[in-house]
């Protein structure tokens, strides 16, 4: 093994995993949709780094940077009705399973009207509307989760309602938590029981600053270990919107057919630190350049470009609507007060007993009903 | 300061120790079960009552469980409900949460408490902090359950009291219940509480027999029960540890000394206000813990009672514990190492000025 990077080399890295797109058909609408979501996302992200720089934000705070094609094409490759389940860095999967950015932004802020008022903070989003089950802080913790959302929906529609499994669950990951143990517990019961969950790796070639083969066997192939889990593993291309939504889309539609979970092992690249106090050191400047070539707003942008389906006009106008959104939703976060006190007893419990003061549903909730 | 009357001789006929046997049935025939059978009826019970209840864990289903607790519960439920998992605590005990996340009522069997060291992170990261971490979206209802503590021989790994590390987190509930009438109740109340339910058995109360009722009952959860009513001392404790302080009571009653035994049932929530009511009453206090003394339940109820029963008590709070050392396998060190009749006898002579 060279004591480079596997990441390094984006020839072996990402490229063996660009397919043809099956799907000649994908509305333009459709595609245009997709640019917003990514560049809002981009947009929210930057605006983040800068209120982090401003310390608006606190604790740890992870962007999304460069992975924005792979949230917005696996969202668009299931249904609302499917649960979802994500790590830490999970700003980008909050707004592309449809959380209005405001909630998102003041939850970070630390304040009452974010998405769980103040109490989660960046690693913690949470949206009950749009079955989003977190954001989870501990590497690999979410992929139990992600089994038993899966077991739930299958037992829900077959034991409870007696009819056919109609879910299949998301459980995304970061490639560090192929080597926790919780993940390949989470495999063998998938594989075990029969439970309709991807398990989709965002592979972006690092754990903070190990290079993936420094900490994972078989580095270059990750879908083997999902094989020893009798699990089906598919390598998919991250920076492509498109590409992401073809194979997610056939890949979704068979674990819901099959009721069986699979593996995605999808290339991708962070383009900023593993979190914001990290200066990237272990790689070089090159490298992230290689990467940004292959821009996943960048491409889909110059794909609708080059056959005229988006003129200078409408792309310069979305991204001042899209900017206008973020810097509303950062004022809007600003604005909202900080939870009272008397936050701090009350969704400890369900049960209101001694000091607590029961639960209730946060204002973002309450908003949409 | 102002002077506080002794409470010592305030009439008591307004409390009734209710035996650990069960209460006695207004009719007969009393029916005697195990422990063992009293968690089982309380889980079908709410499976038949509500189809979101289901069982997992190691050996439940085709095994009839470890300790056979779920003995029979396949054939009613079938293996949709009744699930037999691999050894993989930490994957079916977050599976299971993920379950509870979405809506449904697990109950998770850890063949013993000690293996759930190894799913750490779900029981205590997970379960207890989902409803805050969401800011009240997600709940967990969910009861872990298994056995607990030491006993049976079965050395330093297998032995574990797990309240001293796990009652110390904010979002659970845990209960000790030490006899099978309890056990149903609770278990039932467990089944059907929205918050994430610890549930502690002990192996060597299992075959322990006392009366429950056929009719439908639960025991809410932060209620204790007094199992002997006295005036020289308030003996508090839960789980298995309460019987032996009732033992330790029998004798000390032929030394002349009237031991109060507060059984906690659960231990979060506290019932506080019985407690605190009968140390004003009894002017002295000696906790039973099975748990390691430094940071445990134990030490809790000596700072709680001290701190609002000061001017009542006559002596400090004396804790029973387990020693400070990892639990033996020889039999006569495992027994000298629990709490024990004549450790407890010791604590209530020295609060009792007796020693």
């Amino acid at each position: 093994m060279s004591s480079a990077s596997q990441a390094s080399d984006l020839a072996s890295f990402l490229a063996p995993t660009a397919r043809p797109v099956k799907r000649k058909d994908i509305p333009v609408a459709t595609l245009k949709q997709w640019l917003r979501d990514m560049m809002l996302i981009r947009e929210f992200e930057i605006r983040c780094m800068q209120a982090y720089q401003d310390k608006k934000i606190g604790g740890f705070c992870h962007v999304y940077i460069g992975q924005e094609a792979v949230a917005v094409g696996c969202v668009a490759a299931i249904e609302p009705k499917d649960p979802l389940v994500t790590a830490y860095r999970d700003h980008g999967h909050a707004l592309a399973r449809g959380m209005a950015p405001k909630y998102c932004m003041a939850e970070m802020f630390g304040r009452i009207g974010g998405c769980a008022k103040g109490k989660g903070g960046s690693m913690h989003m949470f949206d009950r509307a749009n079955n989003l089950f977190g954001g989870h802080g501990i590497v690999g913790a979410q992929t139990p989760l992600g089994a038993g959302l899966a077991f739930a929906t299958k037992y829900e529609d077959e034991v409870i309602n007696r009819g056919k499994s109609n879910r299949v669950t998301l459980c995304f990951l970061g490639d560090g938590a192929l080597n926790q143990g919780a993940l390949h517990e989470a495999m063998n019961l998938a594989g075990l029981m029969d439970l309709p969950v991807i398990f989709i790796v965002e592979n972006n070639g690092y754990s903070m600053g190990t290079a993936i083969e420094r900490g994972t066997t078989r580095a270059d192939r990750i879908i083997s270990k999902a094989a020893g889990y009798g699990i089906e593993g598919v390598e998919m291309y991250g920076m492509d919107v498109v590409q992401v939504y073809d194979a997610m889309k056939d890949l979704a539609d068979r674990c819901r057919a099959t009721s069986r979970p699979a593996f995605v092992d999808m290339r991708t690249y962070r383009y900023k630190g593993h979190s914001m106090s990290d200066p990237r050191k272990y790689r070089t400047r090159e490298e992230e350049e290689q990467y940004e070539a292959h821009d996943p707003i960048g491409r889909l942008e110059k794909q609708l470009r080059s056959t005229n389906q988006l003129t200078d006009a409408e792309f310069e106008s979305m991204g001042d609507a899209i900017r206008e959104e973020v810097r509303e939703c950062v004022a809007w976060a600003d604005a909202s007060p900080v939870p009272g006190i008397e936050e701090l007893y009350h969704d400890v419990y369900v049960e209101r007993w001694g000091p607590y003061t029961g639960t209730s549903l946060p204002s973002m909730l309450r908003e949409m009903q | 300061m102002t002077t506080i009357i002794s409470q010592r001789d305030l009439p008591m006929t307004t409390l009734e120790a209710v035996p650990l046997t069960g209460p006695v049935p207004p009719s007969s025939p009393a029916r005697e079960i195990e422990f063992r059978d009293a968690v089982r009826e309380a889980m079908s019970e709410e499976m038949r009552r509500d189809a979101r209840v289901f069982l997992l864990g190691e050996e439940v289903a085709q095994y009839n469980g470890a300790y056979k607790v779920s003995r029979g519960m396949l054939e009613e439920f079938g293996p949709r409900r009744i699930i037999d998992t691999p050894i993989s605590e930490s994957g079916f005990a977050g599976l299971a949460i993920g379950a509870a996340m979405l809506g449904l009522r697990p109950i998770v069997e850890f063949m013993s408490w000690s293996f759930s060291l190894v799913a750490a992170d779900p029981i205590l990261n997970n379960a207890p902090k989902m409803l805050y971490m969401s800011g009240g979206q997600f709940g967990c209802p969910i009861v872990f359950r298994g056995n607990d503590g030491a006993g049976g021989q079965l050395g330093s790994t297998h032995s574990w009291c797990v309240e001293g590390l796990y009652s110390n987190v904010p979002g659970l509930k845990m209960a000790i219940p030490s006899n099978p009438y309890d056990a149903k109740g609770l278990m039932k109340a467990a089944i059907r509480d929205d918050d994430p339910v610890f549930f502690l058995e002990s192996e060597r109360l299992l075959a322990f027999k006392g009366h429950v009722p056929e009719t439908e009952y639960t025991i809410p959860f932060g209620k204790a029960a007094i199992r002997r009513v006295g005036s020289d001392v308030t003996i508090v404790s839960w789980g298995r540890p309460v019987h032996f302080a009732l033992e330790a009571a029998e004798a000390l009653a032929k030394e002349g000394i009237s031991c109060e035994v507060i059984d906690g049932r659960t231990i979060r929530p506290m019932d506080w206000e019985t407690v605190f009511a009968s140390v004003r009453r009894t002017n002295a206090c000696v906790v039973v813990d099975q748990s390691w003394s430094f940071g445990s339940p134990g030490s809790e109820v000596a700072a709680q009672v001290s701190l609002h029963c000061f001017d009542d008590l006559d002596h400090p709070v004396v804790r029973v514990h387990s020693d400070d050392v990892p639990a033996p396998y020889a039999f006569n060190l495992e027994q000298e190492m629990l709490p024990n009749a004549r450790k407890i006898c010791q604590a209530v002579r020295t609060v009792t000025y007796n020693a």
